[in-house]
């Protein structure tokens, strides 16, 4: 058996490092506890020569597809999205495309003001210093004034929209909608000893610049410094517990593969929102028959992923194809609810800019705009850097028939369950997918788009893994309390996107982030009584 | 660039064998029909020699499905898709590829990765033969003067608390 330690945080992504930072200054002892390995900047794909090969290698989005040790399996053969994620310190921070919204003050109160769902336990208000200190954090480009959201500070200039977003904002401002250069988690100077962003273009795949922020090189750093320990290769396989109903810590796969049992005094849940049920799922036992913490029945239910639907078409002069950061602009045109759309709740739009030569290619066969044999060449050199696009980031709602459970014959390569995971669109969803390609349609013609091809909903889109665990008052419905603390283990908290009570129409980073800082917030203002 | 060799034995990679002897023959019979050489823009085709024994690597994570899909071409050929008159063989492979877009759409990425990189066929589109980093990219600002109108519209989000 380990020493014990004062805290352990399980999971080093963008939530788990979060909290570890900011627990720091209590000089508590905390430990980290990471299936992955460290990432190491050199072997990104974009240092290499065939870096878009690479991309659907090692550092493919897929864990199925990496089959990697740190990576555990998922079944996702029911479920229209796959799941796509990234296992080793910095989480999927490591290979998300940096685009940082926060949602926004409605998203909170979904039931008072549109009647679906239900409303949070917290406000846009209670996250708002959260957002702004993790923004600090991670080094957020953005550009303030965005009209679509309250007053909120920049860190650093935006990116570029460059030629792309110049087409785009044109079309879109001939149309009267919305639009901004988007808040993004990359710096666009140096910034805390980052350098600066050099529009490499392959974002989602690792930033061998570091300009990007995932959290192995912007929290981390300073946690470490702070004096957390960090401990790789360990994978959690279930939480003890205790005739108290306590927490006692939690049995772990070391890289030799020994089980080990690490006690604690606080255990905090950083997985995500498909790990973090797995675990708490796979920690039944006599005391909690159902899985830890899961009186309610809602771990693992409600399982949110945001269906992504996109349109791209060619233009007639060159655009920046693949270079320049993947995320650069956005509109929230459609962000809050307009009943006459005949569906509620929104969602916004992530433009794009064009691919590689390798994936232009794959794209344009595979959409039948780049023909085999006579014409392929042709074809080819109309698409290739003249390509632009979007996609539709859809409120997804909470339904309890979508979940995760425990896969009966899958198992990782420690013999713990894989996840199983259960999902359909709902019928709201799929309306807002259709008006949103209806809508992207319209602005790539706009624009001044030919060709224009659209997939809804994109198939490996599955990175937005949120609702599994939720937050709430009753403990009857949700399975954290208003400042995520389990309600039927008192020395156990949720602080990744599985807390989530709706799902919002952007993407969730920088919530999650925010939500981490909040309860990490909360355990140090009520350390006195934090069992109670 | 190249760091495997097309043998008698079939095409390897360093780890050893990735496709056998006749997957390897299709395998380059179908890649020359997806992109042929082409005089005009002074491309080779993705048959051609070089590139063809690059491709070994950039199989990796896709051979199971590769060797699935050319298997079943040459299954659905009777034997071997080189022996077929080269009418019948692009009429065979029009028809399993409108069968099977998902099966084909792996021979189209394996046979992207290695002809959309080679140095040739880099320079004929104009893009520089190098990795992204270190030297990175310009991209222009853009003209932020377009956001006026937006500003103007003034706020557009509901103030929920």
């Amino acid at each position: 058996m380990n020493d014990p330690v004062d805290v352990l945080i399980i999971g080093s992504g963008a939530s788990g490092a979060a909290v570890a930072w900011s627990l720091a200054d209590t000089r508590m002892r905390i430990l980290c506890l990471e299936q992955g390995d460290w990432p190491d900047s050199a072997r990104y794909p974009s240092t290499g020569r065939d870096f878009e090969t690479r991309q659907f290698e090692d550092y493919a989005i897929s864990p199925n597809r990496r089959g990697l040790a740190a990576d555990y399996p998922v079944n996702d053969d029911d479920t229209p999205i796959k799941i796509a994620n990234f296992n080793g310190v910095g989480g999927g921070t490591v290979l998300y495309a940096g685009h940082f919204p926060r949602l926004h003050p409605s998203d909170f109160r979904v039931r008072s003001l549109d009647g679906v769902a239900e409303d949070w336990p917290i406000d846009y208000r209670t996250l708002e210093p959260f957002y702004a200190l993790n923004d600090r954090m991670m080094g957020v480009a953005s550009l303030a004034g965005d009209p679509a959201y309250p007053p909120k500070d920049s860190v650093v200039p935006p990116l570029p929209i460059g030629r792309t977003g110049e087409l785009m904002g044109g079309a879109m401002n001939t149309l009267g909608w919305h639009w901004w250069p988007s808040d993004s988690a990359i710096t666009s100077r140096e910034y805390e000893g980052r350098a600066p962003c050099i529009n490499l273009g392959h974002c989602g795949h690792g930033c061998a610049q570091g300009a990007k922020a995932s959290t192995d090189i912007t929290y981390w750093q300073e946690a470490l410094r702070n004096r957390v320990e960090l401990r790789t290769r360990c994978r959690v396989s279930r939480i003890e517990t205790n005739d108290d109903r306590m927490a006692t810590g939690a049995w772990y796969f070391d890289a030799n593969g020994e089980e080990v049992f690490q006690p604690a005094e606080i255990v905090v849940m950083a997985c995500n929102g498909i790990g973090t049920p797995r675990i708490l799922l796979n920690s039944a036992s006599e005391r909690f028959p159902d899985g830890l913490a899961n009186s309610s029945g809602q771990v693992g239910r409600n399982l949110m992923f945001h269906p992504y639907a996109l349109a791209r078409g060619r233009f007639d002069e060159p655009l920046e194809g693949f270079r320049g950061s993947r995320v650069f602009m956005w509109s929230m045109e459609f962000y809050e609810t307009d009943p006459a759309r005949g569906f509620l709740r929104g969602y916004c739009y992530q433009f794009t800019r064009g691919y590689g030569p390798v994936v232009t290619a794959v794209n344009g066969m595979a959409d039948g705009v780049v023909p085999w044999g006579e014409g392929h060449h042709d074809a080819y050199r109309k698409l290739f850097d003249r390509q632009a696009g979007l996609v539709s980031i859809c409120e997804d709602l909470p339904e309890e028939i979508n979940r995760v459970t425990l896969d009966p014959r899958l198992k990782d390569g420690n013999g713990i369950p894989a996840p199983k995971i259960t999902y359909r669109l709902g019928e709201n969803t799929l309306k807002m997918l259709d008006h949103s390609l209806a809508r992207g349609i319209d602005v790539l013609k706009a624009a001044g788009a030919r060709d224009i091809v659209t997939r809804s909903p994109l198939p490996y889109a599955g990175w937005h893994l949120l609702g599994t665990a939720r937050m709430g008052t009753d403990p009857k419905r949700s399975v954290v309390n208003e400042w995520g603390r389990a309600h039927d283990v008192r020395n156990l908290f949720v602080v990744d996107g599985s807390v989530f009570v709706t799902s919002g129409g952007v993407n969730p980073t920088s919530t999650i982030q925010a939500i981490a800082l909040y309860v990490a917030d909360q355990i140090k203002a009520r350390l006195h009584d934090l069992f109670d | 660039m190249t760091s495997s060799t097309e043998t008698a034995a079939g095409m390897e990679d360093v780890a050893g064998p990735v496709l056998s002897p006749a997957q390897s023959a299709c395998l380059r019979l179908l890649a020359g029909m997806m992109i042929p050489a082409s005089a005009d823009y002074g491309v080779p085709g993705a048959d051609d020699a070089v590139i063809f024994a690059d491709m070994a690597t950039t199989i990796g994570r896709d051979r199971e499905a590769l060797s699935r899909t050319l298997d079943s071409v040459e299954e659905a050929a009777g034997g071997r898709l080189a022996d077929l008159e080269r009418t019948d063989r692009a009429a065979l492979v029009d028809r399993l590829r409108a069968r099977d877009p998902g099966a084909f759409a792996v021979v189209e990425a394996v046979v992207s990765r290695a002809y959309y990189r080679d140095d040739r066929v880099l320079k004929s589109l104009g893009v520089e033969a190098r990795p992204p980093f270190p030297k990175g990219y310009a991209v222009g600002q853009g003209d932020w003067s377009l956001l006026d109108p937006v500003r103007a519209r003034g706020p557009i989000y509901r103030d929920a608390g």
